[in-house]
Parts: structure tokens; C-alpha cells; sequence
């Protein structure tokens, strides 16, 4: 069989963070029941008109200038005209002509070192309602929720020869994306969507070959999955003689493999022209060297901060930086307090786990900063155990109680009172001779069942350091 | 006629625009559409090069809204002329994707 | 007051009058209704009446003019308000098919103006379906007449709008202009109509023709009505990205006699072949008129006046394939019945729902805008649509104003338009230009026929300079106000309107009409 090289270019959407619409005052809150978000603008009423949100444009302009692109000093928005229900217009307000963003790179690591994948154009567009399926009743139901939220499509150069590169890719826009705090890119969710255009040629050609569109993927591992079986699928074609067809396809993520959609109706002749509704944007000096001051911290010059002011070591701040969530839950964290590295053992030990444990990301994590900082405190006072730490961490972590009043309510605090203590030791020491006598013999394993003892009879609000101390002690 | 339009254009800017045509109003259609292009034709008498095309008659530009919302539940107002509805939705002929 | 005097007067009158007592808006309205009811069968100016609403408006609003809370020039006067403007809880058809049920969940802007400034709204009149064509002959709902006389078509697309006023169906009315649609109909049923500046009236509401044309503006019995209509329907509209914020709206303000030293060009290019002998010489009279009151009046060569109607019907009928798009069957107005499956669904309804000229635009559009067409067709309609503008800068930088006719001819007969839409589109020679350039433009009566239809003359300022085109047009009005009050004593037998009327200038105009 001959060697083939794949050639990716992704067309990513990514629902900007804005409260309103991109064209009317309507919110972009996901859910809500159906219609509900919704007025004349972005339902397509006649006689309603689009105006631009301010935001929307500040976002692109952001995503293009961390994306290292050249910003379209003049821009428009253009009618994209096509028939589909989830489409009230009937054409999807968005730039052909003259989009927002072009000619940019952002940098991945691969196996052979960092890569840079160009980045075609950034556009500004609105996105299409919801199409509920009625199999019952044989028919499509529409809610316009989305309808209207707004997007940006960044459009990547075929610059990417895997699916290793691919994620590496997505990676590196969510992350910037959510540096940028532009959109919560959320795959699942669909506030990030992924389309792969994929085509496939000989080693060494020169020409690319046809290429094909996949969508409907929502996780990277679909995404991956989807890129192998496309790679196949067209290597298959080519070697038994066949041709690949320029299409649309959509991955069944359950069978694992994507099939061609029904043609639409028509050629797609999507007959683009300027919005007569709405005015060119003209990007003054003033407006770029605003967003650019604004422009937040990036990942890179947060690693070097990091290093310098909190001397963390590497590993640690490879992981917190790689979510700005996690790097901002850090920061608030020291803000109230807490020592740095006490923070990161936190974030790095328990809230990874936990993280890992439910299969959520990073993105997902629900504690505040203070309740952390908290937690931190009544350790570092020895107001609780490590152990009992952990536990409180838990119910921290699935429900951000405040540790502080939990320890209280459930009487979880230390027992402090000397007293108590040694009269529990010496009831411990009298109930297991067997013990002392081996611990007097020599054997310090029998110290550990006792200290363990002690702490079972005060129900693990002790400090083990002084429970050690004390059997010592009265041994 | 300068400009004579097939009836695969015809039939092709129907799908486009979604109209049905009977065989009649597809002639006409046809006639109607040449005569207006030939007419149409006439642009080219000119010379536009170095002209910009002129979308607005103004040179407004940069006009925005801030990103506040304004609007609350327009369920009602939004289903109230649909020809069908159900669960606050718009029905509609079941669609392939 | 009686009857037959209060319809003659003129909507700033009748505000005056209802503001010191002579008579009240719910008297206005109930005559006015009555006038339609007994006129409307034969005209057919009114798609819906809303006149149970309006009696009870009428009252609500003549309470608010007694407490004082009222005070503005069109205060209970009532009015008709064209059909694609969205009025919330009133059906608002374009005179189509397609939205024969349609009920609008808010109003448009420039009505919501008129509604503050406590104008009565009697319901929304017939035009041409989409405001597609010239004649209201296209609408769903069937012809209007001309009221002047019926066997004629009183223009369009705002024929309801001009008929009503002709009819005295209503004080004045609300029209929209992409290429002529107010001015036009003006002119063929002798009444006074102005599209303003682009972006002087707010298109909020008003269903889309051709977007980047369109502008809503007033048909009224006479130019002081005019400015003082346009006065409320104008304003800077944050919902609407092509509004202007204008300071200088207070066009009344600009209601003085006085052209002297005034510069009028008068484009040759309108007055070569296609133009009605009858309607040149009434429109070069009316120059003479202001010549003689001082205007310095000049022909000039404006050019390009034969590439006006292939630019706009390549840019209106691409907008209007786009802005006609929604109208699908989902969300509102007509849907076909039958299995047929999603895209049947769509061409059905669309097929059933639109009418011929509607569709024959559509067709249009969507064909200069498809794949391998937009460079030749559309992109280049633009660029000419810049010369056109290019060519009218050089022009106002010599003259305050542009004097021409409105229309090549008086008003056709039924039926004589349709057969052949080519010719109907050469018919908005010049008016179309002024659209494309976003310009102010004005037609007023200055005359008519032979056969009694009255003739229009039209003035076109640059933008912003309304209030020129009040100026000169005030100032026409009066001076030959005059000399037609004579014209009109001469047939006051058969006139019964014009010589109860106390308003000459009102009367005159409906000479020569078949009321």
C-alpha cells in the first residue's frame, strides 16, 4: 500500500460570552424554556432590524489579536441566504467579504517540537435556533433560543496532519479563548463546535486531494475518532480505485463512522451580499489599542509570573495555568492568605482527583477561592486533622460549603482539651496490653495501632502529632 | 434576446428562491427575466472601473448597542401568528440533517 | 361643525380646530369614518378599518387635549397609515397573501411617533403587494381607484395611502418610497407626498422592500401637512442602524415664502422622449411660478438618467429576494396545506402565498445574486448606484434644488399597466435616482390633464435640505393658490367638496375629480 498523509483544517465556532445577542437585547442564557429568549429581531419578524452589539466585535477583535491575526481595519457584515427552519431569516447574518480577522497562527506542541497552524479568518456571525426531532409525530419542533447568539468561526490554513495535532490545536484556542474570558468553549455544550475538513494524498504530493466536511462532532475523543475513520474511509476509497466526492458528512458517534448528509435540495449557492440593514465597522487606533490594554494575562507571561512570585515548581504551574479557572481560583486563593504552595498541594493533590474521579475538567470546578482559603487556615491553625481536612474538602468540592461553619455544625474541631485526651490515651493503653508490651518490646508498628485507637475513640477530632507525644510520653 | 435564459436557470433560481412553477409561469418567467436582463445589460455601457460599489447612499458607520438585556420572555408574541405550534414551539415538516 | 366643511380641512387645520373647541377628535373621526364608509366601496383605499378602535382612541386623546397633556399641531387628527407598517394588535397584510392574518406584536417606530403625538390611526390602506409596483394593482386584496377618477389607477405602491387623502378618507397618511412609491401615487391622485432623507424616518417596523432604498414619509392635502407630519414621523431610532440623528426636523419651521436667489436646475435628461407633452408644460409652468417669485431657475445636463432603472431594479429586487426569504410558512402568516415535506412546504406556501410581480422580483433578485452573476450584476449596479450619486453631488453643488416631473404620464387606466412590467418599471424614470442617492424628494400638484387627472411636479433637494424642498415647495403652493381658487369657483357646481370647503388650497386640487 502506497503511504498517505492527512491533510486537517478545522472550521471552529465558538459562542461568545456576551449577557445579550449578538443583534438584539435578548440574553444568550443557555436553557430556559423554549422561546422564551427570544423577540422580533432574532425570530425574523417582519419589519425587525439587527443591531450590533459592541461586545461581540471587542471579543473577535481579542480572539484575532491573541491569535496573532491581521484585524480588518473596514468590515461588514454579509447575508448568507439559505432555507432552513432553525433559520428564521432564512439567511444567516455573517462577514464573506471583508471578515474581522485574517492571516494568524497559534502554536502547538507536537512530537517534533512546537508547529504553527495559520489561522485563515475570524468572523463574526449569528447562530441558528434548536430543531427538536418528534419521531413520534413525524415532525420538527423549533425553539430560537440560540437563535441569534452570538458566534465566531475561526477558520484554520490545512495545516494540521493528524488528530494528535488537531486536539493539540482545539487545546490551544479553548485555552486562549478562555484566557481571553470570550466564551467557556464547552464541546459538549456546544459553546465550542468543531467541523474537519479532511482530504488525503500520496507522500511527497503537492497537490491536495478532495476534501470532505465533517460535523456533529462534540468531544475530542469524537473528534479523534472521526478523523481516523475519515483517514480510512478515503485511503480505502483511493486504493480500490474509487474517488472521493467533495460533501458534507455527519459522524455517528455510537457506530463510529460518518455517512454523507442528504444533499440538500439545491447546489449550495448561498448568494452572499452586504447587509443593507446594517453599517460597515471602522476599527480605529483608539478601539484596537483599547481591546490590547484590556487584553487579560496570558498563559505564557502567567507561567513566568508564577515562577518568579511563587516560586512554585514547574509542574505545578504547567497544571494551574492550564486552565485559566483553575490559575484565577489559585490567585483569589493567595489573595486571601493562603500560602502558595498549600494552595497548589490542594489543587494538584485532592481537587485533581476528585476532578479525575468524575470525569470533569477543570473549567468545572465549583468551590470558591475563599472556602479554600479557609480550609487552608484551619489546617495551618490545626483547628482540624489532615484527615478531617480531606473530608470537608470533599463536601467543599461538590458543594462549596463554607468550611468554617461545616466544622462547626458537624463538631468536627480538634479536641484540644489536654485532659480529655491523656484520659483517652490511658484508656487506650489500659484496653491493649498486648499492644504496650509489644511497643516496649521494641516493635514501633504497635504505636501506630494505638495512636490509631485513640484517634477511633475521638472519633478523629484529634491531632496525631499529640497523640504520639502522649503515648510516648505515658509509655 | 441578448440574454436567453435557459429553463435549467429558470428551474435552478426557483430552487433557490423556493417557488414552484407551472409550465406556463415558468415561460413567462423565462421571457420576463430576459427581457429584464437585456435591459439590465444596459450597466455595461458604462464604465465602472475604479468605482467602489455603493452599498449604502451614507457613510454611517459604527453604530452598536451595549450589551444590556432589554428584552424579558417573548414566547407569547413570538408564537402568536405561527400556523402551528406546540410545547412553545413552531412546528414544522420533519427535516433531515 | 359641519360634516362636508370639516373633511375639507387640511390635518393642521383640523388640529387647530379640535384644540380650540370647534370641533373634537372623536367628531373628526366619526365623519371621516363615515366618508369611508360611503366612499371606500367604490375606491377601495382601506384594506382594514379599524374604526371601533378609533372612535374609542379619538376619546381617549380629546380627553388628554382637554387636560392640556396634548398640545402638538396633530393632536386627534385622524389618519391611515399604509399597510407595511407593523401597528401592534392590527393586521398588517402587504397586501398579500402571505400575511392575509398577520397581527404584528409591536408597531413600528414612526408609528409609535405618530401615536404620541395623538394622531388617530383609521386603519391601513391597499398597495401594491410588498410594494411591489405602481399601480396598486398587484395587491391581494384587489385595485384601488383613483379617486380623481376611478377608472384610472391612483399610483402606487402607496395608492390606498394617496387615494385616502384624495378621497378625504382620512387627514393624511403614511406611505413608504423605494423608488417612487410615495411620490408617484402623490402625484397621480393630486396630493402632496415626500420621501425624505434615508435614515430621516426610522424603518423600524416597516416590512423591508428593498432595505437599503426604503423610507417611510407622509401623503398630505397640502405642504404644511407635510412638514408638519414629517415632523412627528421623524426621529433617531437606536433600534434602526441607518437612522440619522438629525437636530434640524422642525420642518415646519422652514413653511416661508421665500425663493429669492433660490438656484433650481432643471435636468434636461428628464424632459426628453417618454415625457407626456400636457405634463411638460404643466411642470415647466410650475417653474415659470417660481422664477417668477425669484428662484433663478437653470437647465443642466444631470446624466446618467437611463442607468437609474437597471441599478435599481438589480440592487431593490436582489434586497427583496433576501428580506422576502422569511416569509416561509413557520412562523407566521400563510401556509400551505398538503404532505409535501419540508421544501414542498416552502414552495407551496411561497408559491401560493406571493403573487406574480412579487415573485417575478424575486426570481430577479435571486438570480443577480447567485453564484457567477454577483460581479456583473449586482456589484455592478452598485458601482453605478455611486456614480448616480457622484452625478447629484455635482449638481447640488450648483443648485439648491432639482425641479422635474414626477411621473412620464398622468395616471394609466385599470388594467393598462401589468401586461407589461418593463414598461411599468420606465415609469419610475424619475423618481428612482432619488432613492438610490438617499435623497430628499417632493411631489406637489401643479395641475392636470386634459381628461382632469392631476399632474405632479417634483422637487429634490439634497440630503438633509427638507427643508429647502418646504421652502420652495410652500412657497409654489401659495403663489398659485391664488389663481386656481378662480379655476375651481368655475366648476364649484359640480365641485360640491371645493366650494363648501373654506380651504382653497385643499379645493383646487380636487378639481377637475369626479367627487
Amino acid at each position: 500500500m502506497k503511504q498517505y498523509e492527512t491533510v486537517i483544517g478545522l472550521e471552529v465556532h465558538v459562542e461568545l460570552a456576551t449577557k445579550t445577542k449578538i443583534f438584539c437585547g435578548c440574553s444568550t442564557a443557555f436553557g430556559g424554556r423554549p422561546n422564551s429568549h427570544t423577540c422580533p429581531v432574532c425570530t425574523g419578524m417582519p419589519g425587525a432590524l439587527p443591531v450590533l452589539n459592541r461586545k461581540v466585535l471587542e471579543y473577535a477583535v481579542a480572539v484575532g489579536l491573541a491569535a496573532n491575526c491581521q484585524i480588518t481595519r473596514y468590515c461588514k457584515f454579509d447575508r448568507k441566504n439559505y432555507f432552513y427552519p432553525d433559520n428564521p431569516q432564512n439567511y444567516q447574518i455573517s462577514q464573506l467579504y471583508l471578515p474581522v480577522c485574517r492571516d494568524g497562527f497559534v502554536e502547538i506542541e507536537t512530537e517534533n517540537g512546537s508547529k504553527r497552524i495559520g489561522i485563515h479568518e475570524i468572523h463574526m456571525e449569528e447562530d441558528a435556533g434548536k430543531l427538536i426531532h418528534d419521531e413520534w409525530e413525524d415532525c420538527t419542533l423549533v425553539d430560537y433560543n440560540r437563535s441569534g447568539v452570538p458566534l465566531i468561526e475561526i477558520v484554520s490554513e490545512p495545516d494540521m496532519r493528524g488528530a494528535d495535532e488537531v486536539i493539540a490545536y482545539l487545546e490551544k484556542l479553548r485555552l486562549i479563548i478562555r484566557y481571553l474570558g470570550a466564551s467557556d468553549c464547552k464541546l459538549q455544550e456546544g459553546s465550542m463546535r468543531a467541523d474537519v475538513n479532511l482530504s488525503v494524498r500520496e507522500a511527497g504530493a503537492k497537490e491536495f486531494g478532495t476534501r470532505t466536511e465533517m460535523k456533529n462532532l462534540s468531544s475530542f475523543r469524537s473528534i479523534a475518532r472521526a478523523i481516523e475513520a475519515e483517514r480510512s474511509r478515503q485511503i480505502d476509497l483511493l486504493e480500490s480505485g474509487g474517488t472521493v466526492i467533495q460533501e458534507t458528512r455527519r459522524f455517528d458517534e455510537e457506530k463510529g463512522t460518518s455517512y454523507a448528509m442528504r444533499s440538500k435540495e439545491d447546489a449550495q449557492d448561498y448568494r452572499y451580499f452586504p447587509d443593507p440593514d446594517l453599517v460597515p465597522i471602522s476599527i480605529s487606533e483608539e478601539f484596537l489599542a483599547e481591546i490590547k490594554g484590556r487584553q487579560p494575562e496570558l498563559r505564557t507571561e502567567k507561567m513566568k509570573r508564577y515562577k518568579a512570585e511563587y516560586d512554585l515548581p514547574d509542574y505545578d504551574i504547567e497544571i494551574i495555568t492550564g486552565s485559566k479557572h483553575m490559575a484565577d481560583i489559585f490567585e483569589e486563593t493567595v489573595r486571601f492568605g493562603a500560602q502558595p504552595k498549600k494552595v497548589s498541594n490542594w489543587l494538584m493533590g485532592e481537587t485533581l482527583r476528585l476532578l479525575r474521579e468524575q470525569e470533569a475538567d477543570p473549567e468545572d470546578i465549583c468551590f470558591s477561592p475563599e472556602n479554600l482559603a479557609k480550609l487552608i487556615a484551619l489546617t495551618e491553625a490545626k483547628t482540624v486533622n489532615s484527615t478531617v481536612a480531606k473530608e470537608i474538602f470533599e463536601v467543599m468540592f461538590r458543594e462549596n460549603v463554607d468550611p468554617e461553619r461545616y466544622v462547626e455544625e458537624k463538631g468536627l474541631r480538634t479536641v484540644s482539651d489536654e485532659g480529655a485526651l491523656r484520659r483517652t490515651v490511658e484508656e487506650v493503653i489500659q484496653a491493649n496490653p498486648k499492644s504496650v508490651e509489644d511497643y516496649r518490646g521494641g516493635k514501633e508498628k504497635a504505636l501506630g495501632f494505638l495512636v490509631g485507637q485513640t484517634m477511633k475513640a475521638m472519633k478523629g477530632k484529634a491531632d496525631p502529632a499529640g497523640i504520639t507525644g502522649l503515648l510516648k510520653e505515658l509509655l | 434576446m441578448a440574454n436567453d435564459i435557459s429553463n435549467e436557470t429558470i428551474d435552478y433560481v426557483a430552487i433557490l428562491a423556493r417557488l414552484e412553477l407551472t409550465g406556463q409561469e415558468r415561460e413567462e418567467a423565462r421571457q420576463d427575466m430576459s427581457r429584464m436582463l437585456d435591459y439590465i445589460d444596459k450597466l455595461n455601457e458604462l464604465d465602472t472601473s475604479g468605482v467602489e460599489p455603493m452599498s449604502h447612499a451614507f457613510p454611517l458607520q459604527n453604530v452598536f448597542r451595549e450589551d444590556e438585556v432589554t428584552e424579558g420572555d417573548g414566547s407569547v408574541e413570538t408564537l402568536q401568528n405561527a400556523p402551528e405550534a406546540r410545547e412553545d414551539m413552531f412546528v414544522v415538516p420533519r427535516t433531515f440533517d | 361643525m359641519e360634516k362636508i366643511e370639516l373633511l375639507g380641512l387640511s390635518a393642521v387645520e383640523l388640529g387647530a380646530a379640535i384644540r380650540s373647541g370647534r370641533t373634537t377628535a372623536v367628531a373628526a373621526t366619526e365623519a371621516v369614518l363615515e366618508q369611508i364608509e360611503s366612499r371606500d366601496k367604490s375606491y377601495h383605499c382601506y384594506v382594514t378599518v379599524d374604526g371601533e378602535n378609533a372612535v374609542k382612541k379619538a376619546g381617549e386623546i380629546q380627553k388628554r387635549i382637554e387636560a392640556g397633556e396634548l398640545t402638538g399641531p396633530l393632536a386627534g387628527v385622524p389618519a391611515a397609515l399604509k399597510d407595511n407598517l407593523c401597528t401592534k394588535g392590527l393586521r398588517t397584510t402587504c397586501s398579500s397573501r402571505m400575511l392575509e392574518s398577520f397581527v404584528p406584536a409591536f408597531s413600528a417606530q414612526a408609528v409609535l411617533n405618530l401615536e404620541k403625538a395623538g394622531v388617530v390611526v383609521l386603519g391601513k390602506t391597499n398597495m401594491d403587494e410588498f410594494a411591489m409596483g405602481s399601480t396598486t394593482e398587484t395587491s391581494y386584496f384587489g385595485v384601488t381607484k383613483n379617486p380623481r377618477n376611478p377608472e384610472h389607477v391612483p399610483g402606487g405602491s402607496s395608492g390606498g395611502s394617496a387615494a385616502a387623502v384624495a378621497a378625504q378618507e382620512c387627514f393624511f397618511a403614511v406611505g413608504s418610497d423605494t423608488g417612487g412609491s410615495i411620490r408617484q401615487p402623490a402625484s397621480y391622485c393630486g396630493v402632496v407626498g415626500m420621501k425624505p432623507t434615508y435614515g430621516t424616518v426610522s424603518r423600524y417596523g416597516l416590512i423591508a422592500y428593498g432595505s437599503s432604498l426604503d423610507q417611510i414619509g407622509p401623503l398630505t392635502k397640502n405642504v404644511e401637512d407635510c412638514a408638519a407630519v414629517l415632523e412627528v414621523l421623524a426621529s433617531y431610532d437606536k433600534k434602526d442602524s441607518t437612522s440619522l440623528k438629525r437636530e434640524d426636523t422642525d420642518f415646519t419651521a422652514a413653511l416661508t415664502e421665500d425663493v429669492r436667489g433660490m438656484r433650481i436646475g432643471i435636468p434636461q435628461d428628464y424632459f426628453k422622449e417618454g415625457l407626456d407633452g400636457e405634463v411638460k408644460a404643466a411642470v415647466l409652468e410650475a417653474a415659470g411660478v417660481l422664477e417668477s417669485k425669484g428662484a433663478i431657475v437653470e437647465e443642466f445636463d444631470l446624466s446618467l438618467v437611463d442607468y437609474a432603472i437597471p441599478a435599481y431594479y438589480t440592487i431593490a429586487s436582489a434586497e427583496a429576494s433576501s428580506n422576502l426569504e422569511r416569509f416561509d410558512g413557520i412562523k407566521y402568516g400563510f401556509r400551505a396545506g398538503g404532505e409535501a415535506g419540508l421544501n414542498g412546504m416552502y414552495r407551496k406556501t411561497r408559491s401560493q402565498g406571493f403573487g406574480p410581480e412579487v415573485k417575478r422580483r424575486i426570481m430577479l433578485g435571486s438570480f443577480v445574486l447567485s453564484s457567477g452573476y454577483y460581479d456583473a450584476y449586482y456589484l455592478k449596479a452598485l458601482r453605478v448606484k455611486a456614480m448616480i450619486k457622484e452625478a447629484f453631488d455635482r449638481a447640488f453643488a450648483k443648485y439648491d434644488c432639482i425641479l422635474g416631473p414626477v411621473a412620464p404620464t398622468t395616471a394609466p387606466r385599470l388594467g393598462a399597466s401589468l401586461s407589461d412590467p418593463l414598461k411599468m418599471y420606465l415609469g419610475d424614470i424619475y423618481t428612482i435616482s432619488v432613492n438610490l442617492a438617499g435623497l430628499p424628494g417632493i411631489s406637489i400638484p401643479c395641475g392636470a390633464d386634459s381628461r382632469g387627472l392631476p399632474i405632479g411636479v417634483q422637487l429634490i433637494g439634497n440630503c438633509y435640505q427638507e427643508k429647502k424642498l418646504f421652502k420652495i415647495a410652500h412657497t409654489y403652493e401659495q403663489s398659485v393658490k391664488g389663481m386656481k381658487i378662480l379655476k375651481s369657483a368655475k366648476n364649484a357646481d359640480k365641485e360640491n367638496l371645493s366650494h363648501s370647503s373654506k380651504n382653497a388650497r385643499t379645493a383646487f386640487f380636487l378639481e377637475g375629480g369626479e367627487l
